[in-house]
């Protein structure tokens, strides 16, 4: 079961640390994880993706709570939190009709285009992970020369911060 | 306001804690530590090897319920910690580590003695700090005795660069402190403890088991009243061996893989169990899956990650053992529940912890554990505090050793760390020097730790070490002939040293004893001497260690002796 974890933390050095050292050491799995400074600078925000079970979903976020340096751990329902992840990709031009349809697809999918050159061009996309999944479909015949991705950035709807 | 160094800043806070007492062994980078403790009314141990310290740290920790405090350098001294650290993590044990580390300006440079100790234990420390500034160290120190000891107890790591020790602040003493992402105390909730009472009533064939969270909360009058009152049997994990009177009459002893036969046999017939303060550790109960099959599961725990992290609960209570386990004796009180031991299930349990009580069959051989234990607890008065190493002499003083007296067994429960109880027992003696400490040791065990004996001797906290010396890591040489026909490789200690003459080497009392009544004689001498002995006892190196509930396999497949 693919999950969001959001979890408040002290904006101090070591934390990152600590909770990755803790799904290693409990042989959890991180699928994604961000990290960002608040609307309060001594708190961060980690969203944390990951594959679990219930039972194991369940140890994750109570050995999470555990630890001294986290303030607060929410699993986030999908249905009831915004959720993007930000991803570029440079792409191959092999022809100069490439850039064209790159181009095409870019405005399809509401991406920003950069760095248009004769043999490469970079496409910025922020989405759910099923709208960056389709992109990349649809960009892999191109050539993907390089990737980055941001891992899932999310905060409950309004109305459902206090739901857990 | 008065400028003052780290060191001495550290120094004034620990005075603030009420310590008295520290272990440690000095070294480049915290001898500013060091010079302060030479001026303040602390006590320092010296201790021949670090682990050893944080050893007798833990060990003060859990007579005391305070935490218990250890000094090293950094570098090797810091690594040398490390295990003591782990098994004060592994059983709960409240205990502030020390450590000098290079200067601030040094930290990632690979300077001499340098290791990165906040890394290294990361994942078996309740909690680490390191300050930065003389000023941060008194925060620190209220933070780290705070976490230390409150909630689930557990060890704090202080590491403090050589540079922060030896600079001056003006600094400030807090009288208190808040963390605001750590909530030790949690109110049980009422409507829970109902729940729990009414399926405990309920139940046809209710057992409890009582785990060392019972002990580290003293919730011995409320667990025993509780029992009393529902005329339930108590079993124990072994951590919690020491809870209940092993000589009570619905007293099991412990369950799990060297568990009592009486124990584990009605812990695979119960229905429901009350489990206080107890993880569910895989030695405790066996697969996972059997435990829980058919048995209903109330968990009371000051933890609410171990809330099904190994079984799944029916009924959880998060909250401190005694707190909830008081409120549950009002309730049985105000519903005027006094059972007696008339149900066909008491019946059965009387029946059975009989029916194994005479029939076991006892190992042929004059000194077989069983019989020197039972001698020990003869002679031993029950107020004493024992502590045990790890292995074959440690499942039989499981087995055979009663602990009438509430909370003075401790053992490395969790960890399983040899070489623990001897220097754990100094502390212990160190934390109660009235009452006599006892060690029950193995060789192999004692070996690895024996150099504390000089601690014993001249820092006058004598300590009795119960060898029961066969010549072998035991308990690898039991699983060797069990489990790889009988291929024997790297567990031949073939008698080396002679122990008697370690002991008098170091200035201690040496006793070899060879019967039942040299045995019960050497206790005696060494209680009315109150000075360090070892006594050396030959035992059999064939005798194994029965009941057995192999590793991968659950209570009801215990093998008993034939």
């Amino acid at each position: 079961m693919w999950s969001i974890i959001s979890v408040l933390v002290e904006n101090k050095p070591g934390v990152l640390f600590k909770i990755t050292n803790l799904f290693r050491s409990r042989n959890y799995n991180i699928d994604s994880i961000s990290v960002g400074i608040t609307e309060n600078p001594e708190v961060s925000r980690m969203t944390i993706t990951t594959e679990a079970d219930e039972k194991q979903l369940n140890q994750i976020l109570k050995q999470l709570d555990k630890l001294i340096d986290t303030l607060e751990v929410k699993l986030l329902d999908e249905k009831k939190s915004v959720y993007r992840e930000l991803v570029m990709m440079k792409l191959k031009v092999s022809k100069p009709t490439d850039i064209k349809e790159i181009t095409d697809l870019a405005n399809a999918f509401k991406c920003d285009v950069h760095d248009v050159r004769k043999s490469s061009i970079i496409i910025e996309i922020t989405a759910t992970p099923d709208r960056v999944s389709a992109l990349v479909d649809l960009v892999k015949g191109y050539g993907i020369l390089e990737m980055a991705r941001t891992g899932i950035c999310a905060l409950a709807r309004g109305g459902y911060e206090n739901e857990s | 306001m008065e400028k003052i160094s780290g060191a001495r800043s550290l120094m004034i806070a620990l005075e603030k804690e009420g310590v008295e007492i520290a272990f440690g062994l000095p070294g480049g980078a915290n001898l500013p530590i060091y010079d302060e403790l030479y001026k303040s009314n602390i006590r320092h141990v010296l201790v021949r090897h670090e682990q050893s310290a944080s050893h007798m740290a833990d060990g003060f920790g859990r007579v005391s319920r305070r935490p218990g405090v250890c000094f090293a350098t950094s570098g090797p001294g810091a690594t040398n910690i490390v295990t003591g650290i782990a098994t004060a993590q592994a059983d709960s044990a409240p205990m502030v580590a020390i450590t000098g580390q290079v200067p601030s300006k040094m930290i990632g440079r690979d300077a001499f003695q340098e290791s990165d100790i906040i890394g290294i234990t990361n994942p078996i420390v309740k909690y680490a700090f390191q300050p930065m500034s003389p000023n941060e160290v008194p925060e620190v120190v209220k933070k780290a005795f705070y976490i230390a000891s409150t909630g689930r107890p557990g060890p704090v790591l202080i590491d403090i660069p050589k540079d922060v020790q030896q600079n001056e602040a003006e600094v400030h003493f807090p009288s208190e402190v808040k963390i605001r992402g750590y909530h030790p105390w949690v109110d049980p909730d009422i409507t829970q403890i109902e729940r729990a009472t009414e399926m405990l009533l309920s139940a046809e064939r209710p057992i409890i088991l009582a785990g060392g969270g019972v002990i580290i909360s003293s919730a011995f009058a409320e667990l025993q009243s509780i029992a009393e009152l529902l005329m339930i049997p108590v079993v124990t994990t072994f951590k919690g061996k020491g809870s209940f009177p092993e000589n009570h009459p619905l007293s099991l002893g412990p369950i799990g893989m060297h568990g009592h036969a009486e124990a584990n046999k009605m812990m695979t017939e119960a229905d429901c169990v009350l489990a206080c303060g107890s993880r569910f550790s895989d030695r405790s109960v066996g697969t996972f899956e059997e435990f829980e099959r058919n048995l209903k599961i109330i968990h009371m725990d000051v933890d609410p990650a171990e809330i099904g992290k190994n079984q799944t609960t029916n009924v959880a209570v998060v909250g401190d053992v005694k707190t909830s386990l008081r409120i549950m004796v009002k309730m049985l009180i105000q519903k005027a529940i006094k059972r007696n031991g008339e149900s066909a299930w008491a019946k059965r349990v009387k029946e059975t912890k009989d029916y194994y009580r005479e029939n076991l069959k006892i190992h042929p051989h004059p000194l077989a554990a069983s019989k020197v234990l039972k001698k020990l607890r003869e002679v031993l008065p029950t107020q004493s505090i024992v502590t045990t190493e790890v292995g074959q002499h440690q499942m039989w003083a499981s087995l055979f050793f009663d602990v009438i007296h509430p909370g003075t067994f401790f053992s490395s429960t969790g960890l399983g760390t040899m070489g623990w109880g001897f220097p754990a027992a100094i502390g212990a003696k160190a934390a109660k020097p009235d009452v006599p400490v006892l060690d029950i040791a193995g060789e192999g065990s004692f070996n690895m730790t024996e150099n504390s004996l000089a601690v014993s001797v001249l820092e006058d906290l004598p300590v009795i070490v119960f060898l029961l010396n066969n010549f072998t890591l035991g308990m690898v040489a039991q699983w060797q002939r069990t489990f790889y026909d009988r291929r024997m490789i790297g567990v031949d200690l073939k008698n080396c040293p002679d122990y008697v003459k370690v002991a008098e080497a170091y200035g201690a009392q040496g006793i070899r004893a060879t019967t039942l009544d040299e045995i019960g004689k050497a206790v005696q001498t060494a209680i009315k001497s109150n000075v360090a002995t070892v006594i050396d006892i030959p035992i059999d190196p064939q005798e194994d260690v029965l009941p057995f509930v192999a590793p991968g396999t659950s209570l009801k497949d215990m093998i008993l002796p034939s």
